[in-house]
């Protein structure tokens, strides 16, 4: 099977989709370290799995109904009290919409 | 009087009971032992001492007035720093959550204080529990009790750490891919990893939804026992919680003594190869041990165990990669002072407050969700998952439970492995498949290698079966120590 290479310019779309911010020198490392887990990863593909149903549970969990009932919430000083930056009513962010 | 530090959680209990010690003697001969040696071990990220002596001398006060108390009353036990508490700081090891106080309790919590069992502190954890070592944590590295230059495993390793070198009887941990039954099998400690379902994950702060789940590491089985009696059970705040009705919970320390009668062993040659020759040769000799105890053993093949790691850094990175998405610098934790827009607040914020190995997973997770990946990882692994299952499913058709070697060596050397991810992953081998099948392990200490580290017998078992797994491990607990 053909080794995996994941390039400079794909490791910086998926940081962009991680939302993370990386150095160059990040980039480079990162491009040698996912490329060889995903080819070790890509032994996966030794195994035929046609008929084989996905598991994203290995209980069986079916949905869980609760009474549509008010509860006790955390009150407003409390859910704010972690915030990097709040004005005691809401989060406080930089200007999304420009002018 | 002989040491507090030294007797178990049960010990501790029985001499609250009758009046011998008090538990802010319990709790204060705690603080002594990690004052005399936390700045070697370095186990824990936060104490609560205040707050722990004075909920002990609340016990103590109930205890003498003859007023009812709980099944730990009195007992000090330590936390990992990924469980939720409201009267301490919780960084699951993260600079991007290094002052983060939450406004509640996990329910593993408020079911310890329930029981009236005293916090000690929370311990120190590979950051959000990836890794399997403890060296990613962001706060601190800890290091093995027994021998200081190399790790005492992880993601648990504080917890392990902790319980080895007498600071604690008890602590607990949380198990992803191995993080509570590896670092106990560094730190010659047992540890518990239950059934997924079986304890509640709420305010357990997520890595892999469908893996996490939190148990305990003691130095005895009675007292991982006693542990689980207090922690387990049906939680309706966690969906994933397994409702009484389909697997009540049992007393765990009832009949723990009798042992499993004809008890059946099922071991599969073709794994411990990976092993080095000392743990293959300790784990062996523990197998004979319950020969002779009457067991029987038989060879089994599970041919798709070998797929577990590759399986686990698709799923457990997949589901990393979305739980992690609500570090956004807004609602809680770091925000980076270098942010102008609110692109920024996110991009930058998880830069500065991200360790590499997170970084990394959340890198690879994102990858095998991204449009185009999706189906040739993600859903392949979600298949050969399946596969796994089956293996077990299979095999505690024909034996009550498995026997294998915890981790193929004892406890590495700090820096060993830090600079290869891929090298570090494949030393969570034997544990893996247990979270990616849901089944419960236990890892009980079982022999030293010729450098005097600790050995660790992995007993793994069906779905609900934590009661009998107790039973099996206790028995050889008996005959070993």
């Amino acid at each position: 099977m053909a080794q995996v290479k994941i390039d400079q310019g794909q490791v910086r779309q998926v940081a962009k989709l991680s939302r993370l911010e990386l150095s160059d020198a990040e980039i480079m490392q990162f491009s040698d370290q996912l490329s060889a887990v995903l080819d070790y990863v890509a032994k996966l593909n030794e195994l035929d799995t046609t008929n084989v149903e996905p598991l994203a549970h290995c209980l069986p969990v079916s949905n869980v109904f609760r009474e549509d009932k008010v509860r006790e919430s955390l009150g407003t000083e409390k859910v704010l009290a972690n915030a990097p930056q709040h004005d005691g009513q809401f989060f406080l962010v930089p200007k999304i919409l420009e002018e | 009087m002989s040491d507090i530090s030294n007797l178990s959680c049960l010990e501790i209990k029985a001499k609250i009971a009758a009046g011998e010690i008090t538990s802010e003697q319990a709790v204060g001969a705690m603080f002594k032992k990690i004052d005399e040696n936390e700045e070697r071990i370095g186990a824990f990220i936060s104490l609560c001492r205040d707050e722990a002596i004075d909920r002990a001398k609340k016990v103590d006060a109930k205890i003498k007035v003859g007023e009812r108390v709980g099944s730990m009353a009195g007992v000090p036990i330590a936390v990992k720093d990924n469980m939720c508490t409201d009267f301490a700081a919780t960084t699951c090891g993260s600079k991007i959550l290094a002052n983060f106080k939450p406004p509640y309790d996990a329910h593993v919590i408020e079911r310890l204080k329930a029981q009236d069992a005293i916090i000690i502190g929370k311990t120190n954890m590979d950051e959000f529990a990836m890794g399997s070592s403890t060296e990613n944590s962001g706060i601190k590295q800890t290091k093995n009790p027994w021998d200081t230059s190399r790790v005492p495993g992880g993601s648990s390793g504080g917890s392990a750490a902790a319980v080895a070198a007498k600071m604690c009887p008890a602590a607990l941990g949380s198990d992803t891919g191995g993080s509570i039954r590896q670092p106990a099998s560094f730190c010659g400690v047992v540890g518990l990893k239950p059934t997924y379902g079986r304890v509640s994950r709420y305010g357990l702060v997520a890595y892999g939804s469908s893996l996490d789940q939190i148990g305990p590491l003691t130095r005895t089985v009675a007292d991982a026992a006693l542990v689980m009696n207090v922690i387990a059970g049906e939680d309706l705040r966690d969906s994933t919680s397994v409702s009484e009705n389909i697997a009540p919970k049992t007393d765990y320390l009832a009949g723990l003594d009798e042992g499993v009668k004809d008890l059946t062993i099922a071991v599969v040659p073709e794994l411990n190869e990976g092993a080095s020759a000392q743990v293959r040769e300790a784990v062996k000799a523990a197998i004979e041990a319950y020969k002779k105890l009457g067991a029987k053993v038989i060879e089994i093949s599970m041919p798709h165990f070998g797929y577990a790691i590759a399986t686990y850094y698709v799923v457990a990175t997949a589901e990393a990669s979305s739980n992690l998405a609500r570090y956004d610098g807004v609602h809680y934790g770091h925000r980076s002072k270098e942010a102008q827009n609110y692109i920024d607040v996110y991009t930058k914020s998880r830069a500065e407050g991200f360790g590499e190995e997170v970084k990394r997973r959340i890198m690879l997770g994102t990858y095998a969700l991204s449009s185009g990946y999706y189906d040739a990882y993600y859903l392949k692994a979600l298949k050969v998952r399946n596969l796994i299952r089956r293996d077990f499913t299979q095999a505690f058709e024909k034996s009550h439970c498995i026997m294998m070697p915890v981790a193929p060596t004892t406890a590495f050397k700090i820096g060993e492995k830090a600079a290869d991810p891929l090298e570090m992953y494949l030393s969570d081998i034997y544990t893996i498949a247990a979270n990616l099948a849901g089944v419960p392990g236990i890892s009980v200490p079982c022999g030293f290698d010729g450098a005097g580290l600790p050995i660790g017998l992995q007993i793994l078992g069906p779905a609900f079966g934590e009661g009998n797994l107790l039973k099996i491990a206790r028995s050889y607990e008996k005959v070993n120590s």
